[in-house]
């Protein structure tokens, strides 16, 4: 397949975060995701694009494992991420996704106060000593996820209460405050007015220096806006990956092409 | 298009102005499903007045009670005759002892009004008293031994047809084929009445009593059986709420989807839906024949109503789990919240209204059933004493409130009929209760966000 060839001309080996080798993933009887390969670099995004039902979210939940809660999905191949698989009989899911932080679709902040949403993980993961441990933390992912100006003043107002933006970047600071390694969101913004859109791609980038986040997107756009490397998938096969500049510009794959243009999806 | 320009000409083709046929006949058939709801609930509403009003006309009564108060001579020769004020001689004096004083007491205090008596013996004239008099005279006696030897004020219970009399459940037609009261009788009583002997009060002996023989409703109350009901509740919900919600939590959240839980869920749907007689034969022969409990125990009805409770909660709180949205489970996943974390923090939360509904509504079900403890003995039982502490609440025999009731209304005397009826005001205010308590449980729930 053509798609490796440019896998291996592009990445270095050194500062590989996932690597991906063979990935199946079956619904049931329905095969949806195909022999996927890819590798995925450190502090940088990685955007994943497709259209509809592609598989492109599903091979994103299985980077941690939350696909592990849908009774009948069933995944085999290898992902390792810093060379360990992630799918190892030892691995706890729970301590990876610790690692493997995750912002979804529509924005779910807990019923709880914004401080109580932000603190929660650390809490449950034991990150802070003390209460001006915790306190730090809150601030730290607050302003992280761009939103501490807005917030400061209402911490222990209901996190529900916020508008949607404001909501996707509490969940976005939420995931942060764990320090996860990787962050994967799954279409961040398709909730989202353009405004509050642009704020969130914004914050994307400056995640970018500390973690290495991989984005699910069905905008185009976005995905050039916002991402180093880009992959296309299509019909659960991943079509093309490489420099997202080289994706948008001059795909080498025709069906690449032709859902840039708008041919397909 | 042509209807633009049509409408640029003067009058459109379909004038908005005019209501077309189609249109009518939807409008028409909406205007009469309407109605029909309308009709419904004017129909329950109506089927509620009438039952209301027939409870509260039927049972109000029940809470009242016609009293006789005279003084008493306690004479010493008839109750103490050592002297000796000797409390295990005294108690040798039965209630027999104690009828001829109260008789006499009736009649001398007759004589004192000047209210005619044209009985000539003490015995007729004392059909106005309920036969337990001379037992409430004792127990106060044998309470205060002192007393003896002197004259003191009672306030007696009247028998059950001169206290119907007042309530207008007895008329003078209906004694002329009565054995046990004369119109004569109620010339007294009228006369009593006016001397400021006999009154009809709040009797609160209804509401913390003990029940009584058949042959005295008067002094019959539903207290004790009120305390029975009590410790059943205490019971159910001890085990119903944690082995409900856990359970279901474990097949909501945990438990593979397979065909033995598909199984379980079917079973348990439709134990829901088994009678709840069958709930009572089958207490009878495990917790009584099999584990040897002791009959009409508290501690075996609430065994066998939780059993009954069991699915009730179960469905709804699996119900509330499931209207949780999904991506609060997803949210608390995503950053490494164990499943248990995930449910106990953040699902069960959200889920507390309706499982606290669900609940109090299952208990107000198992408040209110009375088919089960026929079996298990808890019917038919006179429940003379209130349990003497929290042990014997569950394990000494006793009755529940609706078993109470039932008994009640099976009784031969009308006067036990309207008791019936206040025990069922009684109830139904229990249930009410309960119910406000699940609306406001909910609400404050909710408020929370």
């Amino acid at each position: 397949m053509n798609d490796m060839r440019i896998v291996k001309r592009d990445v270095e080996m050194n500062d590989i975060k996932i690597s991906a080798k063979d990935v199946q993933v079956y619904y049931g009887d329905t095969h949806a995701i195909k022999d996927v390969n890819v590798e995925i670099k450190d502090k940088t995004v990685t955007a994943f694009i497709g259209p509809s039902g592609c598989g492109k979210s599903t091979f994103l939940r299985c980077l941690n494992r939350m696909n592990d809660t849908i009774d009948i999905c069933r995944v085999s191949g290898e992902i390792k991420i810093e060379g360990e698989d992630i799918y190892d009989k030892r691995v706890d899911p729970v301590q990876l996704r610790a690692k493997v932080g995750m912002v979804f679709q529509k924005p779910n902040p807990f019923p709880k106060s914004i401080y109580d949403n932000i603190a929660y993980g650390p809490r449950i993961h034991g990150l802070a000593r003390s209460k001006a441990d915790l306190d730090d933390i809150v601030e730290k992912s607050l302003r992280r996820g761009a939103i501490w100006d807005e917030v400061k003043d209402r911490l222990h107002a209901p996190g529900t209460g916020l508008s949607g933006g404001q909501q996707q970047r509490l969940c976005i600071a939420r995931a942060v405050a764990t320090e996860p390694e990787v962050l994967l969101m799954d279409e961040p913004c398709s909730a989202l007015d353009p405004i509050a859109t642009a704020q969130v791609e914004e914050l994307i980038d400056e995640l970018r220096e500390n973690f290495s986040v991989v984005i699910v997107t069905h905008s185009m756009q976005q995905a050039a806006r916002v991402s180093q490397k880009t992959a296309f998938f299509h019909l659960g096969n991943l079509v093309e990956y490489g420099e997202t500049a080289q994706i948008f510009t001059n795909p080498e794959d025709p069906r690449t092409e032709s859902y840039i243009t708008g041919r397909i999806g | 298009m042509s209807d633009l320009s049509s409408s640029q000409n003067g009058a459109p083709k379909n004038s908005l102005l005019k209501v077309d046929a189609r249109t009518k006949k939807r409008n028409a058939s909406e205007a009469r499903f309407k109605a029909y709801g309308i009709g419904a609930i004017a129909l329950g509403l109506c089927f509620l007045v009438t039952l209301l009003v027939s409870i509260l006309g039927n049972g109000v009564p029940a809470f009242k009670q016609t009293f006789i108060t005279i003084p008493v001579e306690l004479t010493e020769s008839k109750l103490d005759k050592s002297g000796t004020r000797d409390l295990e001689v005294m108690k040798k004096v039965t209630t027999f002892g104690y009828k001829p004083l109260v008789e006499n007491a009736l009649v001398a205090a007759l004589e004192k009004e000047g209210i005619e008596n044209p009985f000539a013996k003490a015995k007729d004239l004392a059909k106005l008293l309920s036969s337990s008099a001379p037992a409430q005279v004792r127990d106060v006696v044998l309470d205060n031994p002192n007393l003896v030897g002197q004259t003191v004020e009672f306030r007696l219970l009247a028998g059950s047809r001169v206290d119907g009399y007042f309530k207008g459940r007895v008329t003078r037609d209906a004694l002329a084929r009565d054995k046990n009261l004369d119109a004569a009788h109620l010339d007294i009583a009228d006369a009593m009445v006016a001397a400021g002997m006999m009154d009809t009060t709040f009797n609160a002996d209804f509401v913390l009593g003990a029940d009584a023989s058949e042959s005295r409703p008067e002094q019959a109350g539903i207290g004790v059986s009120m305390v029975g009901s009590l410790f059943m509740m205490i019971v159910v919900l001890c085990l119903s709420l944690p082995i409900g919600v856990a359970a279901s939590i474990y097949l909501e959240e945990f438990a593979p989807q397979n065909k033995w839980t598909d199984l379980i869920e079917v079973n348990i749907s439709n134990l829901a839906a088994v009678p709840s007689i069958v709930y009572g034969i089958l207490g009878l022969a495990v917790f009584i024949q099999f584990a040897h409990l002791p009959q009409s125990a508290p501690l075996v009805g609430g065994l066998v109503l939780t059993l009954m409770t069991l699915p009730t909660i179960i469905i709804s709180t699996r119900a509330s789990l499931k209207a949780v949205p999904p991506s609060i489970r997803d949210a608390a996943l995503g950053i490494g919240a164990s499943k248990m974390q995930s449910v106990f923090h953040h699902v069960l939360p959200l889920a507390m209204p309706g499982i606290l509904t669900g609940t109090i509504i299952g208990l107000a079900q198992a408040l209110g059933e009375t088919a089960p403890l026929l079996l298990i003995g808890m019917v038919g039982f006179i429940a003379s004493n209130m349990p003497d502490g929290i042990a014997s609440g569950f394990l000494d025999p006793n009755s529940a409130m609706p078993a109470q009731i039932y008994e009640w209304a099976k009784r031969a005397d009308p006067a036990y009929y309207e008791r019936a009826w206040g025990g069922i005001i009684i109830l139904l205010g229990f249930l009410m209760t309960m119910n406000i308590i699940a609306v406001i449980l909910r609400r404050r729930f909710e408020r929370r966000w």
